[in-house]
């Protein structure tokens, strides 16, 4: 009995890889080294997502790295100046719309993961930040280590990711010069017209791949 | 000229009166112009972006046709560790290269380093097929002419793409040339060995990349800006090696409000400018700086 106990144990153990709980108090290098390790652990192992399965990465996307992310934020970065002129509504709007397209995107790239190794480097923060900028590096055979850098804010709910900066680029601030000339050519409402139909139009090709 | 005037305060007042008649005037200018070429100008330091956008179709068209599918025919044909391989041989003959320029750039350590990679890659590395480098503590950089430049002094210039070679500062396409004398495969005598590997190294590379297509084109709402922006902001990062202190803005709070109207006329004038320089009125480039002083 007690040896059954032990091999149900195990198993959960096995497809419930290092299943992390994080809540208010973790500090933010952990948070992101281990939600890192827990869906690339996944993703390792997910025969599915390694060919390609968009749904499957978004849900696991949807379910390990979304609550560690703030949007709202994120979002204000991307459109910039524009932001404060729009209603309570139209930022909703924006910010799911937003939200939508980071989630697809990347959850695609998860399906390009294959044997990449992230290191995380060390940490310079003291108990007073309420900002701070964790820092790992991808290394790859053949090719010169990337950068991928988290911003994080400190938030009554945890600490939240803010921005993603990949070789010195923030994945955020990006957007910022086509989402300005969407702005600039049909006000707040024609970005949110643009992204919307983008996100629509990337949920049809799926359906019809 | 304005050595002329004695009083700055009135240098001042007359310089910001003058701006706003600007101002107006390249407003009505706009409308003169009417919106057949106020196109989406989005960033100052892209005033060729009608060229620009041509350019990067083009770019797109030839990859679509020949050179993605030969990319993807590689990437078939040839396993992951050998792929590597084929990637780790061309590092290796890029390491002198990028040596030299750690040197020019001062960086005396770094350019050590890429000496002993190239070093240890070339003999024990089996002629660089295998990084052992860089488990020896020796990592790859990444270093060219138009960074050195940069480290110099010179400014970036505007963003240009190339035919094939695609996206480019003013800096960094003055700086090919340069980059093509020191490329060790760009120097191979023997003229079909060259275009063989001039060949394999850009589909290998091309190869690389394939995953990041798929990102790029769902991600964005403009694909041209999107690669512009990347660009300029990664090509700065290179240069300076390493993380140039990020300032997040907040923009949740209003409060400027009331400075809103101006500073969109401003834009407008900024727009407009941009597009008289495509039309070549180069002379009015001045009149930006001065309306840029003053805000």
């Amino acid at each position: 009995m007690k040896r059954l106990l032990l091999c149900a144990l195990l198993f959960v153990a096995a497809i419930v890889p290092g299943a992390f709980a994080a809540d208010d108090k973790t500090p933010p290098d952990v948070l992101v080294k281990s939600v890192t390790n827990d869906v690339l652990a996944i993703v390792r192992q997910d025969k599915a997502i390694q060919a390609g399965d968009t749904n499957r990465a978004l849900g696991l996307v949807e379910e390990r790295v979304l609550p560690h992310f703030n949007f709202q934020r994120m979002t204000m970065l991307a459109v910039g100046r524009d932001w404060r002129n729009a209603s309570a509504a139209q930022q909703g709007r924006l910010v799911e719309a937003f939200k939508t397209l980071l989630v697809r995107t990347y959850s695609n790239a998860l399906t390009q993961y294959r044997d990449q190794v992230i290191d995380f480097k060390p940490v310079r923060m003291s108990a007073a930040d309420t900002t701070v900028q964790i820092r790992t590096e991808v290394r790859q055979p053949g090719a010169q280590a990337i950068d991928i850098d988290y911003t994080l804010e400190k938030t009554d709910a945890g600490w939240k990711v803010f921005d993603v900066v990949v070789a010195g680029v923030s994945l955020v601030t990006n957007y910022r010069g086509s989402f300005g000339a969407e702005i600039r050519s049909g006000g707040i409402d024609g970005l949110i017209r643009s992204l919307e139909s983008k996100n629509e139009s990337l949920v049809g090709s799926k359906a019809g791949a | 000229m304005p050595d002329v005037m004695e009083s700055s305060e009135m240098r001042g007042e007359m310089r910001s009166c003058g701006s706003r008649a600007r101002t107006v005037l390249l407003a009505a200018f706009v409308l003169v112009l009417g919106s057949g070429c106020a196109t989406t100008a989005s960033n100052p330091q892209d005033p060729l972006e009608g060229y620009n956008r041509a350019m990067f179709s083009f770019n797109e068209g030839v990859d679509k046709v020949l050179i993605k599918p030969a990319a993807q025919a590689y990437e078939t044909v040839l396993p992951s560790p050998v792929r590597t391989g084929v990637s780790n041989v061309f590092g290796n003959l890029g390491d002198p290269w990028v040596g030299l320029n750690n040197l020019l750039q001062g960086k005396f350590a770094d350019a050590l380093s890429d000496m002993m990679r190239f070093l240890f890659n070339s003999t024990f590395g089996f002629v660089g097929w295998v990084d052992i480098a860089s488990e020896m503590g020796f990592p790859k950089h990444d270093e060219d002419f138009g960074q050195t430049l940069g480290r110099w002094g010179v400014g970036e210039g505007a963003y240009v793409v190339l035919p094939i070679l695609g996206p480019r500062t003013l800096r960094d396409a003055a700086a090919l040339p340069a980059d093509m004398a020191g490329d060790i495969v760009n120097g191979v005598g023997d003229i079909p060995t060259r275009n063989t590997l001039t060949g394999l190294r850009i589909v290998n590379t091309r190869a690389n990349l394939l995953g990041i297509d798929k990102t790029l084109s769902e991600g964005t709402l403009d694909k041209y800006s999107y690669v512009r922006d990347f660009y300029l902001e990664q090509r700065r990062y290179k240069v300076f090696d390493g993380n140039p202190p990020r300032v997040y803005e907040d923009f949740s709070r209003a409060g400027q409000d009331s400075l809103r109207l101006g500073s969109a006329v401003d834009e407008l004038a900024a727009a407009s400018l941009e597009g008289l320089e495509l039309l070549g009125v180069g002379g009015l480039a001045s009149i930006a700086g001065a309306d840029e002083s003053v805000n």
